[in-house]
């Protein structure tokens, strides 16, 4: 699997592009399996960094979702509260949400394509 | 493909069924009133505007009819009088005969839970008695037998543990809970209003005591374990655990799922626990599973004892038994009267049944059914952790899941062979987990019947993946679409 690079990863299976859409990898709707149910926060709602700020909820388990940067939702994918199966289909494709970013630097923290897919093949190694 | 048998399981026929609400028609009925004997009241003068005139759309059908058709439907399902219900982490043991013939006792059957404490000693007894012995086996210092089943347990728990730190002037912010718990752990410190840390699991698949010491502090109320845990491993540092939470003034909670692996072994009360609930339904072999309901006692340190539910069972100074009211640190009541008192007695009966030796030998059998299993299918399926197993064992597909098979499928296919499925992607820190739980019921000829289904199943994988991924073959229905059923449920029948 190769991971788009104008983007950003977090170990918790998030991708965030500069300009603020969040959404799940591809390895990560793969592992949840069939998605029936995508909680996300009101316009308006603050996230911090790490901290969860909704649910993905598939037919095998409910998981939550991390913030990859500190920001303030401007907009929700609001199609997903009727197809979730979107995200299955396109992960990369199919955003959460948008965020207007708090602090731009945080986003040198999170990981790479490349370093991404290393995480996740070593992930799956054990 | 090489022809597969299945010993356990044949083709039957069952018989189809429609809705009791199909088969009704006009005027039929299953019952006949004697003429009325006492003067008729007018019910819409009592009752006004509440009356209901109609009965609605009630099935209306014959005795046979009734009887054929929860007769039939009956024949479609799975139970443990039928076979082996490998469901880790729910223990789904057999449930001894006895123990209905007990709890059907009139007295006890009927018993009212209004009636006065005079007449009701015996009952009371049961109470007193299946306390003590729970306290006994779990070497803690008091019980409530209130909690309906396993989770509220767990709520019942942390009210007390949390009213425990508020009389100390600190209701504390945070719970620790380790990534194999059980999800009602986290679910349970969110609703009392603790902020939940995650604890990760070293690579022996327990707790990580050194990262348990860096992030305990004075902020945290509790760690909330499962011992042994959901990998069926035992937490051989449970001690040093216990003290790291003592040393900071923490509290140490034991959800007691698998508390079959103990009994008769080991006591948490021993080890540093604080305060743990026990599953009746799952330990002490009362029904599970659509056959309940649970229960879930709480058993605690005697730091704790002011905080229990209320009434608690006292003895009087005229030596008979009766409830004690005024308990003014009390969490409150949590469930309607004393608890699910049926289960109670079933309990009772299993303990006094089996003996502490008995208990003990049960503990044992369960153990080593897991590692008989454990040991035939090591090879064939991939052990993530290798650490001893207790009472049950967790492989993962990681060799089938490269030609495209999952834990679900292979579960698919083992209804096949005559079993209930095991435990599938639990616990979540193994991908793709099957974590199977045979229990001390099962005799050896079952749990060889059920190593060769889960062989051939991987020889299945092997030869031909598609027909394993399209199983189950045999069933009444073939695969269900859960995808569908949880995306667009149809939650009732309608007429058309």
């Amino acid at each position: 699997m190769s991971y788009p690079t104008d983007r950003k990863y977090t170990k918790e299976h998030e991708w965030i592009t500069p300009d603020g859409a969040i959404g799940i990898t591809n390895h990560a709707q793969d592992s949840l399996g069939d998605i029936v149910f995508v909680d996300l926060p009101k316009v308006g709602t603050e996230l911090t960094a790490g901290k969860p700020f909704g649910t993905v909820e598939s037919v095998k388990a409910v998981s939550d979702l991390f913030a990859p940067v500190s920001g303030t939702v401007t907009a929700t994918n609001e199609e997903l509260a009727t197809s979730p199966e979107k995200v299955n289909k396109d992960a990369h494709g199919a955003w959460m949400l948008k965020i207007k970013i708090k602090d731009p630097s945080e986003l040198n923290a999170l990981l790479s394509a490349a370093d991404y897919d290393k995480f996740v093949s070593e992930e799956a190694g054990h | 493909m090489k022809k597969h048998t299945t010993r356990k399981a044949t083709r039957h026929i069952s018989q189809n069924e429609g809705l009791i609400f199909e088969k009704s028609s006009p005027g039929k009925a299953a019952w006949k009133l004697p003429p009325l004997d006492v003067p008729e009241v007018d019910t819409s003068k009592l009752l006004g505007s509440s009356e209901r005139k109609t009965l609605g759309s009630m099935p209306e059908v014959s005795e046979i009819e009734i009887i054929r058709h929860f007769t039939r439907l009956s024949t479609w399902n799975y139970a443990i009088d039928l076979g082996m219900y490998p469901l880790g982490s729910c223990t789904m043991k057999y449930n001894p005969r006895v123990n209905e013939f007990v709890s059907r006792v009139e007295g006890l059957a009927n018993a009212h839970p209004y009636q006065p404490e005079k007449i009701s000693q015996g009952a009371l007894r049961i109470l007193k008695t299946l306390s003590d012995c729970l306290i006994e086996i779990t070497g803690m210092d008091a019980i409530t037998l209130q909690p309906a089943a396993g989770a509220q347990g767990e709520l019942t728990g942390l009210l007390m543990m949390r009213a425990y730190h508020q009389s100390q002037g600190n209701a504390r912010k945070k719970i620790l809970i380790p990534d194999s718990a059980h999800g009602t752990n986290p679910a349970t410190a969110a609703t009392v209003g603790y902020a939940v840390e995650n604890l990760k699991s070293n690579d022996r698949g327990m707790v990580d005591v050194a990262a348990l010491a860096a992030q305990m502090n004075e902020d945290v109320a509790a760690l909330m374990v499962t011992n042994p845990n959901t990998l069926g491993v035992f937490e051989q540092k449970i001690h040093k655990i216990a003290g790291l939470l003592h040393e900071k003034g923490g509290l140490l909670y034991m959800d007691g799922a698998n508390m079959n692996a103990l009994v008769g072994k080991a006591r948490p009360g021993d080890f540093g626990v604080d305060v743990m609930h026990l599953n009746l339904h799952k330990t002490f072999s009362t029904p599970h599973g659509g056959g309940g309901p649970g229960s879930g006692p709480v058993a605690i340190k005697k730091i704790l004892e002011p905080f229990l539910p209320m009434p608690i069972v006292i003895t009087k100074p005229d030596g008979t038994l009766g409830f004690e009211y005024n308990r003014p640190q009390s969490v409150g009541r949590v469930r309607a009267f004393y608890g699910n008192f049926g289960m109670f007695t079933r309990a009772l009966a299993y303990i006094f049944a089996n003996g502490p030796d008995g208990l003990r030998q049960t503990t044992e059998d369960a153990v080593l059914n897991a590692n008989y299993i454990r040991k035939g299918l090591e090879g064939v399926y991939d052990l993530p952790y290798e650490t001893p197993s207790m009472h049950e064992v967790v492989f993962s597909d990681k060799v089938q899941s490269k030609k495209g098979v999952r834990t679900m499928d292979l579960a698919k296919r083992l209804i096949d062979y005559g079993f209930h499925p095991y435990t599938t992607a639990f616990p979540l820190i193994v991908p793709g987990a099957l974590m199977i739980e045979p229990t001390e019921s099962e005799p050896l000829e079952e749990l060889d019947l059920f190593i060769e289904a889960m062989k051939s199943i991987a020889e299945e994988v092997e030869e031909d993946p598609q027909f394993v991924l399209d199983a189950p073959h045999n069933t009444r229905i073939s695969r269900l679409d859960e995808t569908a059923a949880a995306r667009k449920p149809i939650l009732r029948w309608k007429r058309e």
